[in-house]
């Protein structure tokens, strides 16, 4: 494929691109990486990826500047007139300015608390997964690289995880916070159990993965190299062994992001998620549900939408990363 | 052979001892089992007796033990809530669950392998494109939002199909079938298709991997040398040889299917397991959550290990544990 001229630039790096170097930024040489990269060309070249991209940042661009955009504070009670209860969306005859997709039975307009409503699911899913992936990498690491009794003990306890359904374990963890903490705390501490009760099924995964690498990578001879010299195992374990297992790890998280909203809206939509003074899509879901045989569609299918866009967006996005980077399918 | 099952027979107990202990730790340390059942006007005396006859002062140790025997013999308490025998509640809904359990996968097998065959078959056609992109589509729809635009289709707009309820069952004995009557058969139509959506996904993505890979064998080639009909090819001789990890990938699923049963069981009021553990959760019933924690469980940890035996019982090779990879769950 490559003309053997360029091969020898690429074993020696010509002289210019020592001279240009000064004249861009670090930065900026990073980005032009990232220009030339296979991975920009793969996702230049599917438009469906493309599209999720566009259509995520939308979406979050839209729930981080809610309180900039939208026409009421939906928190605010105050903001709220029950003489604009129940408008139907904008396009309806009875439908009225500003309320784009229509009101709820309180005047909360749909809009705003779907935009605020997004903001709190993205972030519940971005921090659930954070978590997950930090334990999950830690204890993984670990468990590969030292082997022995500890890797017993650590992929046991994921077996253990790994025996109940995913959704159970994240019901039973919230159940039992609601229960144990008195109601005021509660609500004030919904968002943290929720990242907690995603996380706590999700980082077996993340451990698996990235010990079976760590397995391999410890045999290896670059690291008996850096042992011989005293390297310490948490300097190998970060900067040695976990960069040569990244790759599978961040398709695993992106698809486990939208796996994350998934999952908060679910425990919200059955009622041990986030309270309804402070919705998420899946409150808004279950607030909406409730009014599902009165007619008033619009409360409960516009959430719904939403949450659907996102999901998809990110799986569309995290379908194309795995065959991104599978070297099978270059 | 002998000692492989032993061992994954002992495994599958550990594991199970495991989740009983956190059944256990759940039941005894959250909530004051005392408090729960004694009502306002009971004395000192009448608590200490209660705890004294409930056998509270024991070891823990031994509590344990006697909370694993009582599992083993489908004795979970009495429920807090109605006073009832959990076990009977359980036997009471588990019909319920299990039928809607069946019929969903028996959709995701109907629905999910011709898909599957179709998009491996024509791959790359328009039609194979729009149902790869379905499924996508299918993976990222929660499963209640399908459900709640079900009943907003079906239940509310047009009046085809009920949104709520098991409709008229008939007793055999002391399972509750929905099979017999119409409005029982009626009534099993959307929840069945909103709890299988993502099954059928997952079987027809699976389905269309194997083929693709199965079509490049020499056997096919050979059988379409020999003069097979092309449709026979595809449908008999390579699908059967993708049949296998279906079974497999269906056998471990309906363990997820029964814990998820529990959000279409909430969307369509259907009066299952779930929608007993939802309101266990509720109104804090620990016992109910108990038992519920652990038969899903248990049924999970059995059709895992079942799986694992009827793979080495047809591939030896398997029953070498050091050949096995590992992972595979989820």
């Amino acid at each position: 494929m490559a003309e053997p001229e360029t091969k020898m630039e690429k074993l020696a790096p010509p002289p210019q691109t020592v001279t240009h170097a000064p004249a861009l930024p670090a930065r900026f040489r990073r980005l032009a990486q990232l220009r030339d990269s296979d991975l920009w060309f793969s996702f230049r070249t599917h438009p469906s990826a493309v599209f999720a991209a566009a259509l995520l940042a939308l979406v979050a661009l839209t729930a981080f500047l809610a309180p900039l955009i939208t026409p009421q504070n939906p928190y605010d009670l105050a903001s709220l007139e029950l003489w604009n209860s129940e408008i139907p969306p904008i396009w309806n005859a009875e439908g009225q300015w500003p309320y784009l997709l229509g009101t709820d039975t309180q005047g909360r307009d749909i809009l705003s608390a779907i935009l605020y409503g997004s903001r709190i699911s993205l972030i519940i899913g971005f921090a659930s997964v954070l978590l997950a992936l930090s334990v999950g990498l830690a204890l993984g690491l670990v468990a590969g690289y030292f082997g022995g009794w500890i890797d017993n003990v650590i992929m046991r306890l994921g077996d253990v995880l790994l025996s109940m359904p995913f959704i159970l374990i994240a019901i039973l963890i919230t159940a039992i916070a609601a229960a144990s903490l008195p109601a005021g705390l509660k609500d004030v501490l919904a968002a943290p159990i929720l990242i907690f009760a995603i996380a706590v099924p999700s980082w077996v995964q993340y451990a698996r993965t990235v010990r079976a690498s760590a397995m391999v990578e410890a045999r290896k001879e670059y690291v008996q190299a850096a042992r011989l010299i005293r390297v310490k195992a948490w300097r190998i374990m970060l900067h040695h062994i976990l960069p040569n297992c990244m790759t599978p790890i961040m398709v695993a998280a992106t698809l486990n992001f939208g796996l994350a909203i998934l999952s908060e809206a679910t425990l919200s939509f059955l009622g041990v998620g986030m309270p309804p003074d402070q919705p998420s899509l899946g409150t808004l879901i279950r607030i909406g549900n409730q009014y599902l045989f009165s007619g008033l569609w619009w409360i409960v299918v516009f959430p719904s939408i939403q949450l659907c866009l996102i999901v998809l967006s990110v799986n569309m996005i995290g379908d194309w990363l795995r065959d991104a980077l599978n070297p099978k399918l270059r | 052979m002998i000692a492989f099952l032993l061992k994954r027979a002992t495994n599958a107990a550990f594991v199970m001892l495991a989740v009983a202990l956190l059944a256990f730790v759940i039941f005894r340390f959250f909530g004051d089992p005392v408090e729960m059942m004694v009502n306002e006007q009971a004395t000192q005396a009448d608590r200490a007796e209660l705890r004294e006859r409930l056998g509270l002062n024991d070891g823990l140790i031994t509590q344990y033990g006697r909370f694993v025997t009582h599992a083993v013999q489908g004795d979970f308490g009495i429920s807090y809530r109605n006073q009832q025998d959990v076990m009977v509640l359980i036997k009471e809904r588990f019909p319920a669950t299990f039928e809607l359990v069946l019929v969903a996968t028996v959709i995701s097998l109907v629905v999910g392998i011709p898909l599957g065959v179709i998009t491996a078959v024509y791959r790359n056609s328009r039609l194979a494109n729009a149902l790869q992109l379905g499924s996508i589509v299918g993976v990222s729809l929660p499963s209640f939002v399908v459900g709640i635009l079900l009943i907003l289709g079906f239940s509310v707009t047009l009046g085809w199909l009920p949104g709520f309820g098991r409709g008229e069952t008939v007793d055999i004995g002391w399972w509750s079938t929905g099979f017999l009557t119409p409005s029982g058969r009626a009534a099993l139509i959307l929840p069945s298709i909103s709890l299988s959506t993502f099954q059928v996904t997952l079987v027809m993505r699976l389905v269309r991997a194997e083929m693709l890979e199965t079509l490049r064998a020499d056997y096919i080639k050979f059988a379409r040398a020999r003069g097979v009909p092309t449709a026979r090819v595809q449908w008999r001789h390579a699908l059967r040889n993708c049949l296998m990890p279906v079974i497999t990938l269906t056998g471990m699923q309906i363990g997820n299917l029964i814990a998820f049963a529990l959000v279409t069981e909430t969307v369509f009021q259907w009066p299952g397991m779930g929608m007993l553990f939802i309101q266990a959760v509720t109104f804090v019933d620990i016992p109910v959550m108990a038992a519920y924690l652990m038969i899903v469980s248990f049924i999970f940890v059995a059709l895992n290990t079942l799986v694992d035996i009827t793979y080495a019982w047809v591939d030896p090779r398997l029953r070498d544990d050091t050949a096995r990879t590992g992972g595979g769950n989820g």
